[in-house]
């Protein structure tokens, strides 16, 4: 078959942007053929546990509730990846903002209590965890900048110091004597707590997670601050030539970053918890790392790889009932895609169907 | 005489204590991020290690314990945890070669990985009880029980203080060491002296998991001695500041080691002697303590003393 030199051009330029596209699925439809060797090894039908995932995570109107009260808090969370990975930074630490948010939140919250008016008592909140978020991943971005600290290592780090210091304060200075279950703070006034979308069991982090990923979405792609973070990222020597405040950019991205992460502590806290305590550290951050790496740090496809993967934690449960494995399944999976997705990356430009030919 | 009467003599005790138990995983996972980096590759991945290593430990030696006896049968652990490790290195060393595929993200996904097998293999081992490695009992002189179970040395922290000296006398005079240094500093020379920059990283990585493998089996055999899902705290993360402060160093990761695992012994020493309101944030202290040190050693004008020249770049 031979195509005219004009449109051989434009077919060829259909194909790139579809390796992009490709790629990933196929990642996924690999990473979903080694987990179900995987499950057959375990003893379990690999067929089966495939439909139980699918029934548990999009089967139906209750499971779809489940599937998106899980990813809201991943969009959130990957957005602390996925922001600074723009100017290549790897910020792991997701899990710390969302809880440093968390304990924001539950402090304001508790402090305004029922003298404000409930969107108000919300909106403060929201802000504290903001705040609070940002700045704790602002400091990992600070060393990166100031000291050269490598900022993967500092922000895991700070993970474990956020943890301890939510535990400090739950088992002491926060600790609500009359609730014995477990050290936790006192309960937020239910005022306070988040509504519900109408006719669902929906928590409205979920619009907070897709305004945030869109906003996020237009500052990278479509303003002079996301230009000059994706130069910055591309070549820091380069932007640094070009007088593009580096620093400055470093700073303002994990902040806006480590804000996400907070927002997603406040969200946990307000609609699921409405207390603090140890259950805000729920892996919620990890696995907003997996996130933002399967989407390729694009704010936009986060929504979509968050809602995939809320599924497949919505089906952690199921796993364990119906086909007697445990619940650490999901993690061994979530695991699997994330190899696997990454190895895709490194056949970006070896496949030659995706190429531009030479036109002869 | 019992605790309570050794009064605040109990703090460095329990710290010495500490130190002795505690020390054991970050040596070994220190001493195998060393071999790795020094090969120009990082692995973050070794808290993953670790999970599997306690993890294959604490099972092979609850399985072998009717076939081999209670003596012989952590040492199989041992070896299962090892080589556990270096299955798991081997998955890095491949995925983190690939062209365009970035080191740090490969060791965040084997984290996951790692530690999700862990788990899911391990989930029969949590409830029974495998037997334990045999501690020499260096305080058998004393009559206080406080300061005999204090001297308790187990045999792989020794193994551990002997590998450190022996890896450093390997970068510095054995011709293998000298391959390992050239591909970490400059891959460039490396391969005009015909050396295979792949084989030697894989073997540096699947040699390193080895060892932080070891590690874990630290942890689930000897202390805390047993297989929980929580039974690691971070040590497989820390290896890798741990080596940073250690400057590449094998000995230096020793004593950094006896450091940390100090660090680690304050919230229980403290504990010990009836101060409980800052517990949390005692046990906070090595990565408080590691982010200290960092922010104290690095800088942004130049890279750090004795870092492999090739270490976090692109090849």
């Amino acid at each position: 078959m031979t195509i005219a030199p004009a449109s051989a051009a434009k077919f060829y330029q259909w194909r790139r942007p579809l390796e992009a596209v490709f790629l990933p699925v196929a990642a996924l439809l690999v990473a979903l053929v080694i987990f179900g060797v995987f499950c057959t090894l375990a003893g379990a039908n690999p067929l089966g546990v495939y439909a139980s995932i699918y029934k548990a995570a999009f089967g139906s109107w209750s499971a779809w509730q489940n599937t998106l009260i899980r990813a809201s808090p991943l969009m959130l969370t990957a957005l602390c990846t996925a922001l600074p990975a723009r100017l290549g930074l790897v910020i792991i630490g997701n899990e710390g903002a969302l809880v440093i948010g968390g304990l924001a939140a539950t402090i304001a919250g508790l402090t305004v209590g029922a003298s404000v008016p409930p969107v108000l008592g919300q909106f403060t909140m929201a802000i504290a965890a903001i705040i609070a978020g940002g700045l704790w991943i602002m400091l990992a971005g600070a060393l990166r900048h100031y000291r050269g600290v490598n900022e993967t290592i500092s922000s895991l780090l700070l993970n474990y110091i956020a943890i301890a210091l939510i535990n400090h304060l739950v088992e002491g200075p926060m600790r609500d004597a009359e609730f014995v279950t477990k050290p936790s703070s006192a309960e937020l006034n239910e005022a306070l707590w988040m509504g519900t979308l109408p006719g669902s069991r929906i928590h409205y982090g979920l619009v907070y997670g897709l305004i945030a990923c869109v906003i996020a979405y237009v500052l990278i792609q479509r303003t002079t601050f996301g230009f000059a973070a994706r130069t910055a990222g591309g070549n820091i020597r380069a932007a640094r030539v070009a007088g593009l405040p580096v620093g400055k950019l470093t700073l303002a991205i994990c902040f806006l970053g480590g804000s996400c992460a907070g927002l997603a502590g406040m969200v946990e806290v307000a609609a699921v918890q409405k207390r603090i305590n140890e259950s805000l550290v729920s892996n919620y951050g990890y696995a907003g790392i997996l996130v933002a790496f399967v989407s390729r740090h694009n704010p936009l496809a986060t929504i979509l790889v968050a809602v995939l993967l809320g599924g497949i934690l919505a089906s952690g449960g199921i796993l364990q009932r119906s086909h007697d494995l445990p619940d650490a399944t999901v993690l061994v999976f979530q695991g699997i895609v994330f190899l696997c997705v990454l190895f895709s990356d490194s056949l970006y430009g070896r496949l030659p169907w995706f190429q531009e030919k030479p036109v002869a | 005489m019992a605790t309570e009467a050794l009064g605040w003599w109990g703090v460095p005790l329990g710290i010495l204590a500490g130190t002795l138990r505690g020390s054991a995983p970050f040596l070994f996972v220190s001493l195998g991020e060393c071999l790795t980096e020094k090969s120009g590759k990082i692995n973050l991945g070794l808290e993953g290690t670790l999970l599997m290593g306690a993890m294959s430990a604490y099972g092979v030696a609850y399985l072998s314990q009717g076939a081999l006896g209670d003596f012989w049968a952590p040492w199989l652990g041992v070896l299962a945890a090892g080589l556990a490790g270096m299955s798991l290195g081997a998955i890095h060393g491949w995925l983190a070669q690939q062209p365009r595929v970035n080191d740090v993200a490969v060791g965040i996904a084997m984290i996951i990985f790692g530690s999700g097998l862990a788990f899911f293999l391990g989930k029969p081992f949590i409830q029974p009880q495998a037997p334990q490695l045999f501690p020499f009992q260096w305080g058998a002189w004393s009559s206080i029980p406080a300061v005999q179970s204090a001297l308790k040395v187990s045999p792989l922290f020794l193994i551990g203080v002997a590998i450190a000296p022996i890896m450093q006398w390997f970068f510095r005079s054995t011709r293998w060491g000298l391959y390992i240094r050239a591909v970490g500093d400059s891959p460039e020379a490396a391969r005009a002296m015909g050396i295979s920059i792949f084989k030697v990283r894989f073997l540096s990585i699947m040699a390193g998991s080895f060892l932080a493998g070891i590690g874990g089996a630290c942890l689930s055999l000897y202390f805390p001695g047993v297989w929980t899902e929580r039974i690691s705290s971070g040590q497989g993360l820390m290896a890798v500041a741990l080596v940073i402060f250690a400057r590449w160093n094998p000995l230096q990761c020793l004593w950094a080691s006896l450091l940390f695992g100090g660090a680690q012994a304050l919230g229980p020493a403290f504990q010990s002697v009836g101060i409980n309101a800052y517990y949390y944030l005692f046990n906070a202290a090595p990565y408080i303590l590691t982010l200290l040190i960092m922010i104290i050693t690095c800088s942004p004008k130049r890279t750090l003393v004795g870092a492999p020249g090739a270490l976090g770049k692109e090849d």
